[in-house]
């Protein structure tokens, strides 16, 4: 469904755009219907970017994206808003996500005003109040509020219900839940998962390795803007190859041990900031069936 | 706050009826009006600006002379046949301050306006669209900004044989956006980042109503502050461009008033009455436009709201 084939996207910086950041750097997967895939990574490693490009945020500077087979960098306005229709984002900080001078269901009546132009009032408030229900939302206590008088659990849900008033086939949940409350979090982590029962496939992006555990079918692990393994959920987390992806997984926290107990090993350095070393060219190898690791 | 201004009965809703938990109004713009009447700031200031507006507009049918015109003893302090006194040389100065108030409503309206109008969409533009575009327009930009303004009013007032209020007013439009362009630019960007423009832009909605309708709301107290002191800044240039003798080449307007009135040496004669309406006024008219733009950041700001 979607196809994400030998993408790279610079940034200029600096004064006049004499400097480069290669945010993502030939990057490819795939999508499939009704599939769940962690892109997981530490801040910087270029996720959020790649969402963004994804949604037709920001351009790529090399390579294609391609929906359904039709690349979407060519899309028209007209075109771009049907690839909407089925392709949205949700991002990381609810309370950015709404506009602080409108009450927070401005979203709702933006997506009919743009989308459904000639639905009715009370029939379209139905649908309305019924998305807000599916999310788990009573609607009395988050329709005709200020978005400072909800919750962030609350306004992400709600950004779910916005989208899912369209015919969705792709969610980019960019860190949806990781300005959540622990108390909150599982309830929108298992609202998601629950969506992939309607067919829907989501790209969800993480730097929280459990997260993505939990919830996809498959894994990526990027590493400064390139992936360095990816494959069935199962098999990364439990036989990873990239030692990247060992040490990311020797470094988290487990319910059972405290840090005193800590294996030395997994006090390897787990990664700098980028600087200095040059990342020597890679490829992606294919280790068993579906699972690829990056070598030199 | 508000028990501390006077109760006006044509407001009787502001005052009895207590605040719902959840205001009423459904729609937006009705919200609004809701807020706004029931802030004084706003419409204590409105009133003032109203009054010198209707002044302007009522007041030089109430005289009968001439703005230049010699038409009573020197230097007298007001009177019934002279409301504000006359100049040191007989001049009524009611007449000039009526018509001077009317001028400088126009250069005011018009300059700020076109100001306004340039500053914005240059700032608008160069903060949302950024990369290439608002590095020409920041070119343009700093041009305007050091443009020799009175060089170039010199040229063109050697080419313009009449000169009138119109023509001022659009000069100082055309040269006094550089600031706001900038201030804007500034805002515009900062907010572009935000999520809601982006989930605005994955709704479909063209970037023409982004900027108007999710970027613009969220600085309209600052684009109303904008425009007050730009709007002020023309009534201060015209007053600078006609003292030098570069203003219209007829008519009257308050800065040219009070420039007389100095030149004259009123303060030290002490005909108070020369220079203190329009020096009043203007000061009146800015001051209340600042009021309001308090109130008016209380109505756009839910946040700011007492209820
Ligand atoms: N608009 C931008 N301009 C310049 N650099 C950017 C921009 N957006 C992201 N970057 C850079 O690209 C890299 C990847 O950023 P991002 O995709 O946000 O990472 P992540 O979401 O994984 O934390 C970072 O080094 C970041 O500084
Ligand atoms: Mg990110």
């Amino acid at each position: 469904m979607l196809e994400f084939d030998s993408v790279t996207k610079e940034f200029r910086v600096g004064a006049f755009g004499r400097l480069t950041i290669t945010a993502v750097d030939d990057v490819s997967f795939r999508i499939a219907p009704g599939e769940i895939v962690s892109l997981i990574g530490e801040s910087g490693s270029g996720k959020s970017t790649i969402g963004r490009m994804i949604l037709r945020l920001t351009p790529a500077t090399k390579g294609t994206i391609r929906f359904d087979g039709v690349d979407v960098s060519t899309l028209g306005r007209k075109e771009l808003k049907e690839y909407y229709r089925h392709v949205q984002g949700v991002f990381q900080d609810p309370f950015s996500s709404f506009n602080p001078v409108f009450k927070a269901d401005r979203v709702f009546e933006m997506l009919r005003s743009q989308f459904y132009p000639d639905r009715s009032g009370s029939e379209w408030e139905d649908r309305v109040a019924k998305a807000v229900e599916d999310v788990g939302l009573n609607p009395v206590q988050v329709l005709n509020r200020y978005p400072h008088q909800l919750s962030g659990g609350q306004l992400q849900r709600m950004l779910l219900a916005r989208a899912l008033l369209l015919d969705l086939r792709l969610l980019v949940a960019d860190e949806v839940i990781s300005m959540l409350d622990a108390s909150t979090r599982v309830g929108v982590l298992n609202l998601l998962a629950e969506l992939r029962e309607r067919g829907l496939s989501i790209l969800f992006i993480t730097h929280d390795l459990a997260l993505g555990y939990y919830i996809s079918d498959r894994t990526i692990i990027l590493r400064r803007g390139s992936i360095v393994e990816m494959g069935d959920t199962r098999r990364v987390f439990q036989d990873p190859r990239h030692p990247y992806t060992q040490t990311l997984l020797a470094s988290v926290p487990q319910m059972e041990w405290r840090w005193r107990d800590r294996p030395v090993s997994a006090a390897v350095p787990v990664d700098g900031d980028g600087t200095g070393d040059a990342e020597p060219v890679t490829v992606l190898e294919e280790v068993e069936p579906g699972h690829w690791v990056a070598v030199s | 706050m508000s028990d501390t201004l006077p109760r006006d009965t044509t407001l009787p809703a502001a005052e009895g009826v207590p605040a719902p938990a959840a205001p009423a109004p459904r729609s937006r713009r009705s919200e609004f009006l809701y807020f706004a009447l029931r802030n004084p700031k706003l419409w204590i200031g409105g009133l003032v600006v109203l009054f010198f507006a209707v002044t302007a507009v009522v007041g030089p049918r109430l005289t009968d002379y001439g703005v230049q015109e010699y038409v009573g003893p020197p230097a007298s302090p007001p009177s019934a046949e002279h409301w504000f006194g006359t100049t040191t040389f007989g001049q009524d100065v009611f007449t000039q301050f009526v018509h001077g108030l009317g001028a400088s409503f126009i250069v005011g309206l018009l300059g700020g306006g076109i100001a306004a109008i340039v500053g914005m969409t240059v700032g608008f533009v160069a903060g949302y669209r950024g990369g290439i575009v608002d590095e020409v327009l920041n070119v343009m930009t700093n041009i305007v900004l050091v443009l020799p303004t009175l060089a170039v009013l010199i040229i063109i007032a050697a080419y313009l044989e009449v000169r009138g209020v119109v023509t001022e007013a659009v000069f100082i439009g055309l040269t006094s956006w550089p600031w706001a362009a900038r201030a804007i630019r500034a805002q515009t960007f900062s907010l572009a980042a935000r999520d809601f423009v982006d989930l605005a832009r994955l709704t479909g909605v063209p970037t023409r109503k982004i900027i108007l309708g999710e970027i613009a709301p969220n600085m309209s107290s600052y684009l109303f502050m904008t425009f007050i002191l730009l709007f002020g800044g023309a009534i201060l240039a015209a007053a600078t461009l006609d003292f030098i003798g570069l203003g219209p080449t007829d008519g009257m307007s308050l800065g040219l008033m009070m420039n007389n009135a100095v030149l004259w040496s009123a303060l030290q004669l002490g005909l108070w009455w020369w220079f203190v309406p329009p020096g009043l006024a203007i000061a009146l008219i800015v001051g209340s436009l600042y009021f309001m733009n308090v109130g008016l950041d209380e109505v756009f700001n839910p946040r700011l709201r007492t209820t």
